[in-house]
């Protein structure tokens, strides 16, 4: 079973044919060559497939293609602007926050995503109250960022990263 | 991944007609339980029918003090809900609970409801398992327990039901909108889920077709003082091994009402009455809370693996009423 459907990747349209099946990390690498978003365990567990779906970092492994024609996404690629790194991926790469870098796009990408979680003043399972303003401490940007896992444990300079691009 | 047809009506009923006219139908919403399901082979629809973008995806307030949200609604944005923080701190607590933020921001509320066991046996489709093919047996019975139900459960099942927000729905007595192929109806919570009896593969009573197109919250100002706690293998990102779901109002050291229910002990969401009586009525201590633990936990059934479950649902829900007590005293 086949569907036609357009995405807007990192700015550019794409239409294409994709059988129903295609996830949209797999129609990002494998059909359009957006090879930024990883495929880690592919089950939602690891979070190196995380885009910005319409503004919101998903994982893009558990979402179908067909079911989001038409949609907008941004991969840790499209953050740069004009050839320049966006400041969280640059803060990645001020402190050392990767080994390998295969988790860093997704990482990225869902600090990105979770930085305008913040500002919306979302709350976490470990802010105190649900009525206060969200102070970003180390343990939020941890708890935070649970959906990302990093099998070199960069952890200690990925909360390091963050904490700076948060400034 | 077996092939699929893949629609996506304008109208819920023809959702609603589409799935309920074809067995091998399923409907789906954010995906994030049902494509990894269909990644492992253990659900094979042969056609999915969507409808996140059909479904509401609003939270309205409505003039009776109920809050209406809608089917669509992403887990992320009812945890966000300012009203929700305010008059319902356990519902958002149980979401922020679960999961992590990229799955909390597509999962949707009726898709949450209905997320299925993340049981090993039942993930695995080289083991038996009643719950996904039913009358091959129970691998968890005999197998790998420490997720297993100590309460309700059957000779046929042990799984537990997954789900955080289930749990805080099930303390407040949330009504889910149905819209089935006879009509609208109301299914309350608890109710909605069920234990697994002789037929598990049931996860709830709802058929074949039926659709969740909304959730009430009722107007409980008893659950302004409530909370959720969940106790895991790890800190952030993993399954319940139990959690409580707790409203709790005291007056000058007595308990005028409670609302308690429990997550991880069984099939369904667990709805404590029994602790909840006993609490009615008695002291605000620390022994009367643990005394109405242990009432609720009395007829559980444990194992080796997961006999632990009795002392910590008990310990855990001293502490969320004494915590709740403490704030009532502040």
């Amino acid at each position: 079973m086949e569907a036609t459907i357009t995405l807007y990747v990192d700015g550019g349209r794409h239409d294409l044919t994709v059988d129903t099946r295609t996830t949209l990390l797999d129609a990002l690498r494998d059909r359009l060559g957006v090879t930024s978003p990883k495929k880690g365990c592919d089950h939602g567990q690891c979070g190196a497939c995380t885009v910005l779906l319409e503004g919101r970092r998903v994982v893009s492994c558990l979402a179908l293609a067909v079911a989001h024609d038409g949609a907008r996404v941004t991969t840790a690629a499209g953050l740069a602007e004009e050839g320049r790194l966006h400041p969280v991926a640059r803060a990645f790469v001020d402190h050392d926050g990767f080994q390998c870098g295969y988790c860093t796009p997704g990482q990225v990408c869902s600090a990105v995503g979770m930085l305008e979680e913040v500002a919306a003043d979302w709350p976490s399972h470990v802010t105190e109250g649900l009525d206060a303003p969200v102070r970003l401490s180390d343990e939020e940007i941890r708890e935070r960022m649970s959906g990302n896992l990093c099998r070199c444990g960069a952890y200690v300079n990925i909360v390091a990263a963050i904490r700076e691009a948060a400034r | 991944m077996k092939p699929f047809d893949y629609s996506r009506p304008a109208e819920a009923s023809a959702a609603v007609a589409a799935v309920a006219g074809d067995p091998g139908a399923a409907y789906i919403g954010g995906g994030t339980n049902l494509v990894d399901r269909m990644k492992l082979g253990v659900t094979e629809p042969t056609t999915l029918v969507d409808v996140r973008n059909l479904l509401s995806d609003r939270i309205e307030e409505l003039p009776d003090g109920r809050i209406r949200v809608g089917g669509a609604v992403p887990n992320s944005d009812l945890a966000a809900h300012p009203e929700v923080r305010r008059r319902f701190p356990v519902l958002s607590q149980a979401l922020l609970a679960g999961a992590s933020g990229q799955l909390r921001n597509v999962a949707t509320t009726g898709g949450n409801l209905l997320q299925r066991t993340r049981c090993v046996y039942f993930q695995n489709r080289a083991m038996p398992c009643n719950k996904r093919e039913p009358g091959t047996g129970c691998s968890a019975v005999e197998g790998y327990g420490r997720y297993n139900a100590v309460l309700g459960a059957s000779e046929h099942c042990v799984a537990t039901h997954p789900s955080d927000m289930a749990v805080a729905m099930t303390a407040l007595g949330a009504r889910a909108h149905v819209l089935g192929p006879a009509g609208e109806r109301t299914v309350d919570l608890p109710g909605l889920h069920r234990l697994p009896g002789a037929e598990p593969e049931r996860d709830t009573v709802l058929e074949h077709g039926d659709l969740i197109t909304a959730v009430d919250l009722p107007h409980l100002p008893l659950a302004l003082r409530s909370t959720y706690r969940k106790v895991r293998n790890r800190a952030s990102y993993a399954f319940a091994l139990v959690s409580v779901a707790a409203a709790l109002d005291v007056v000058d050291g007595t308990v005028v009402d409670a609302r308690v229910a429990f997550g991880g002990l069984a099939h369904a969401p667990w709805r404590a009455h029994r602790a909840e009586e006993a609490l009615r009525g008695g002291p605000a201590t620390e022994e009367a809370f643990r005394e109405a633990g242990r009432v609720e936990l009395a007829d559980a059934d444990t194992g080796p693996d997961n006999a632990f479950k009795v002392p910590m649902a008990v310990n855990t829900l001293a502490l969320v009423l004494r915590g709740l007590t403490d704030e009532e005293a502040r």
